[in-house]
């Protein structure tokens, strides 16, 4: 039994990150379809993957070992996230490693290599990015923390897991403040995956750009892993928005081993893909609607997100809705 | 188990073994530091025999305090032996020194211990012969400075308690101006001897409120006093202001990043690592221990300050251009998280919440211990810097990384674990700390219980921020192209000094990766003050302060399947793909002709900053104009609050003494007449 659930970890892992490019390619797709362009192939991230795994890689000539061990590690916390987050059953062997505010660090962590490698070949891009890439990381975590309190507040509980659970044994009808938090969810979403209307994923304009700034002296093997590992960050952050307020079909405690696992694991998988396309959509649909702020802007975005998130806080305490759990 | 312990600690040397072999060490430490006075000129001397030496008694000490903490509280309450006291046949004829061990103390002194191990075996090989003090003299007021920080933690009795104070503000007085030639560190030093003589007063006013009436300057005695809310207040602000004064809580902050900057790198380590700790252990000691009640408003305060002082420190911190100032300013960042768990822990304890006022405790106990560790190493590596570079400005370093690997490294563990990221040691304080916030709403006051909340995502911002600013410092010293020519020369530090700074990377790491060790010690703590403890998790590896299913951290875990995977990937790619490289000049986007000055510098990282917070600032900008042939961008930034607090305070002590200078004629004649009226005055009374 404890065999098994080790098995059910490993392939959930395994699922998140061969799904993680595909999730990408879905969003640019959909992203063409609504601006009448005609679309890419979904399978094109594989391919770019393949294509720079295969090409030798070209190295500033001063790049450090920090600059060539960040790539991996970038890999490596976004497979621990993946393992960690509940995307399809909650009674997995490493999703008590952490809950959801250990999670906001792990992709701090994250943050960090990325700008510290960007800083290290000491190009004048490269540096700015950095910077921009933290400035909009101090902006976005209260308004996240914010999110995870709103959370607590509902299921006593900051684990995932646990959340998951909560909201599979309390049918109660929906409280005000989960709206007001998704909002802010999607949100901070946006602005911590270099997506518009922060950053745009598609442009190479140098002086706007942020994500794509910090990966300018990447190439080869080491493009490839931190572009997989962006595509997983999108979709471990998906993961976590589906855990919090749209948690249904995941396999939750108790139901996993036994027979009807693999049914469950069946429904689990399926709704996952349902939610991946629908948000991938979703997704698209913002940035074709929104337009990039100027990066000043940015505090102003993250503020009204920090905001909206105060406000369901302050919506379920002055409406003195019942506690669940 | 922990009966074998308690077994075993008391057979091999009595019930108060431990306090005895303290104070052997302790004096260990004089004994070393005069040892310096003989041969005061020789550096081999001091710098191979005697900071080495010294090390060893720190590691005593270490060992000694965690061998109290280990034994179970609930064991040694049983048996009677919850605290080790001891009556000193020195000082005054009715005042002699009392002297305790107690969880609190023990703590405190594991910290030191700890952390003052890997600074001395830094220092040992830090201190160059040159233009400053003798090395003896260093030895002896740097070991000087260690012992009064033990005593401040022994010491029973207020007497006792403020000689070791006075002592340590002292000995560090004169090693923050061992380079007294410079004018500005006199002037630092000045400043820093100023605030610390405002904050003995008032701890000394404080004990005098505690003592009640009964006269008794013996903790014992103020333990037993019983205060009116009233006078119990006045002697909590009058503590908070006092400790505050040392810790570097705004708004008594201002000697902090003057005198630490101004002192040698292993003395600014132990003054921002060790001694801001002496006054969180005041803080505690007071309001947890002395005090036998405390009230809410005392902890909304204390937090308001703690979260106000952390803002302040992060943001100023983000704007500095010297390495050392800003590490100084971190600190006062860092002394505000450590205020603001004990305000947290002060709040829930007041609202009858007695775990959650041990978790924020907690949080509060383990930042401080981290801090300890990582700030001393930040403060080292510095000082490293400096050594092979003569620079602290930060404008004028970088690339440092690939001439001095060893101390990039271990500089780099500093680096993330005081930016609060998992799976280091600053993280789990952090978390903890957070995790105490959760549980705000429910304490029952109908304003505080929506307000504080918000504190959290105060918390959240300046933890952001606190890792901006480690970006900045540690991606413009190590990274990118050397600013200067020189720098391509640096040297790596020397042995002595990697072992320093890796003992406390250690400390990091191991503390981050179990961070059961630091709660178990802490908790050892709680019990003995709130009467509660944080629940262990489910698993050796695994904290779960309330419980499992509210949430649960693994170090190990993210520690392990990180470099399992970092492992894993590596060689996937090696087997299915290939490891060519090929060197080329760096793309830039294509731009040829790109210099080590087009690099992102210090100001440009603070320019958000400045753009974001310039409410905080008093800015003074010169902005060239784009015509002018010789452009100059300069750019001052100050404290708003000196301005607003301290000058005019100066003004008004320099306006008092030059009406009190009147009296000063000069002349003999007018100073007989002082003495003759002065005469008659007295003899009005006496007859």
């Amino acid at each position: 039994m404890r065999m098994i659930s080790f098995i059910w970890q490993f392939g959930e892992v395994a699922l998140a990150v061969a799904i993680a490019p595909l999730f990408a390619g879905w969003i640019a797709q959909c992203r063409a379809w609504m601006q009448n362009r005609s679309a890419p192939p979904l399978t094109l991230p594989y391919r770019v993957l393949g294509k720079l795994f295969r090409k030798d890689a070209a190295l500033a000539t001063d790049a450090s070992g920090l600059f060539r061990t960040t790539p991996y590690i970038l890999f490596g916390t976004m497979v621990l996230a993946a393992a960690i987050i509940p995307s399809l059953a909650t009674d997995l062997p490493f999703a008590r490693a952490a809950d959801a505010i250990a999670l906001i660090g792990l992709f701090a962590t994250a943050r960090v290599f990325l700008s510290l490698a960007a800083m290290d070949v000491g190009t004048p891009f490269g540096s700015m990015g950095a910077r921009r890439e933290m400035m909009i990381g101090f902006l976005a975590e209260p308004a996240l923390l914010m999110v995870l309190f709103n959370a607590f507040l509902l299921y006593r509980t900051t684990a995932l897991p646990s959340l998951v659970d909560g909201y599979a044994t309390h049918h109660q009808g929906m409280d005000p403040s989960v709206i007001f938090a998704a909002v802010a969810f999607l949100m901070v979403l946006l602005a911590e995956n270099g997506r518009i209307p922060i950053d745009n994923p598609a442009t190479h304009l140098e002086l706007t750009m942020i994500h794509e700034a910090m990966l300018l002296e990447y190439s080869a093997r080491h493009l490839a892993l931190v572009e997989w590992a962006s595509s997983l960050k999108l979709l471990n952050y998906a993961c976590i928005g589906f855990a919090l307020f749209v948690p249904w079909g995941i396999a939750t405690h108790g139901a996993m081993p036994g027979l009807d696992g693999a049914a469950m694991l069946l429904i689990a998988i399926l709704a996952l893909g349902v939610k991946l396309v629908f948000s991938g959509a979703l997704l698209a649909l913002i940035e074709s609607l929104s337009a990039k702020l100027r990066l000043f802007r940015a505090p102003e975005y993250l503020a009204t997100a920090f905001l909206v998130a105060v406000l369901g806080l302050l919506a379920h305490l002055l409406l003195g809705a019942n506690v669940h759990g | 188990m922990p009966i074998f312990h308690a077994i075993l600690s008391s057979s091999a040397a009595g019930p108060d073994g431990d306090l005895h072999r303290l104070q052997w060490l302790i004096g260990a430490w004089l004994l070393i530091g005069t040892a310096g006075m003989l041969r005061p000129r020789s550096l081999r001397y001091v710098a191979h025999w005697l900071f080495p030496l010294g090390a060893l008694v720190s590691l005593g000490i270490a060992a000694t305090a965690g061998g109290f903490l280990a034994v179970a509280p609930m064991t040694r309450q049983a048996a009677g032996m919850a605290a080790q006291t001891q009556i000193l046949p020195l000082g005054l004829p009715d005042l002699p020194f009392h002297l305790r061990l107690d969880a609190l103390s023990g703590f405190f002194l594991l910290l030191l211990g700890l952390a003052g191990a890997g600074i001395s075996t830094f220092a040992a090989g830090y201190f160059r012969s040159g233009t400053g003090s003798a090395p003896g003299l260093l030895g002896l007021e740097y070991h000087l400075f260690l012992a009064s920080m033990a005593l401040v933690i022994l010491a029973d009795d207020a007497y006792l308690f403020m000689v070791a104070w006075e002592t340590m503000a002292l000995s560090s007085y004169f090693l923050v101006t061992s380079q007294h030639r410079i004018p500005e560190i006199r002037r630092a030093g000045f400043l820093y001897l100023v605030m610390a003589h405002v904050g003995a007063i008032s701890i000394l006013l404080c004990f005098g409120v505690m003592q009640g009436g009964s006269w008794q300057f013996s903790f014992q005695a103020m333990r037993s006093a019983s205060l009116t809310p009233f006078w119990a207040s006045a002697a909590f602000l009058l503590a908070l202001l006092g400790f505050g004064a040392k810790a570097g809580l705004v708004p008594m902050h201002v000697w902090l990043p003057e005198a630490h900057p101004a002192a040698p790198s292993p003395v600014s380590a132990m003054m921002s690592g060790l001694m801001l700790k002496t006054a969180i252990y005041g803080v505690l000691r007071v309001s947890f221990d002395l005090l036998h009640f405390r009230l809410w408003q005392w902890g909304a305060l204390t937090l308001a300050l703690g979260l106000f002082s952390a803002i302040f420190g992060a943001i100023f911190a983000a704007v500095q251009t010297d390495m050392k100032r800003l590490l100084a300013y971190s600190s006062i960042e860092n002394v505000g998280l450590i205020f603001t768990g004990i305000g947290l822990a002060i709040l829930f304890d007041a609202s009858g919440m007695p775990l959650f006022a041990a978790l924020a405790l907690t949080a509060a106990l383990v930042h401080a211990l981290n801090h300890a560790f990582f700030k001393s190493l930040l403060f080292l590596a510095t000082g490293s810097v400096l050594h092979s570079t003569h620079q602290r400005l930060l404008g004028k370093l970088g690339g440092l990384i690939r001439s001095m690997p060893w101390v990039a490294v271990l500089t780099l563990v500093g680096t993330l674990a005081i930016a609060g990221l998992p799976p280091l040691n600053g993280f789990v304080s952090e978390w903890l700390l957070l995790q105490s916030f959760l549980f705000t709403p429910q304490i029952p006051h109908a304003f505080l219980n929506m307000i504080i909340p918000t504190g959290a995502a105060a918390l959240a911002l300046i933890l952001a921020l606190a890792a901006y600013v480690m970006v900045k410092f540690y991606g413009v010293v190590f990274l990118g192209q050397p600013r200067e020519s020189s720098l391509t020369h640096a040297h790596d530090a020397n042995w002595m000094e990697r072992l320093g700074l890796g003992w406390l990377a250690l400390g990091c790491i191991l503390i981050g990766v179990l961070p059961r060790l630091a709660l178990r010690a802490s908790s050892a703590v709680t019990s003995s003050l709130l009467g509660a403890k944080v629940h262990d998790g489910s698993f050796p590896w695994t904290i779960a302060p309330v419980a499992a299913e509210q949430a649960s951290y693994s170090g190990l875990i993210f520690f392990v399947v990180i470099v399992a995977v970092v492992g894993i990937t590596f060689l996937l790619v090696r087997l299915l793909a290939h490891g060519r490289v090929r060197r080329t000049p760096a793309w830039d986007c294509g731009y040829p002709w790109q210099t080590s000055r087009m690099q992102d510098t210090a100001e440009g990282f603070g320019q958000p900053i400045r753009h974001m917070f310039g409410a905080f600032f008093h800015m003074e900008r010169e902005l060239p104009s784009p015509s002018d042939p010789a452009p100059q961008y300069r750019i001052h930034i100050e404290d708003r609050l000196w301005r607003a607090i301290y000058q005019p305070i100066a003004r008004a002590v320099q306006w008092l003494a030059d009406k009190v200078g009147v009296l000063q004629g000069g002349r003999l004649a007018i100073y007989l007449l002082y003495s003759f009226l002065t005469l008659l005055v007295l003899l009005v009374f006496v007859l």
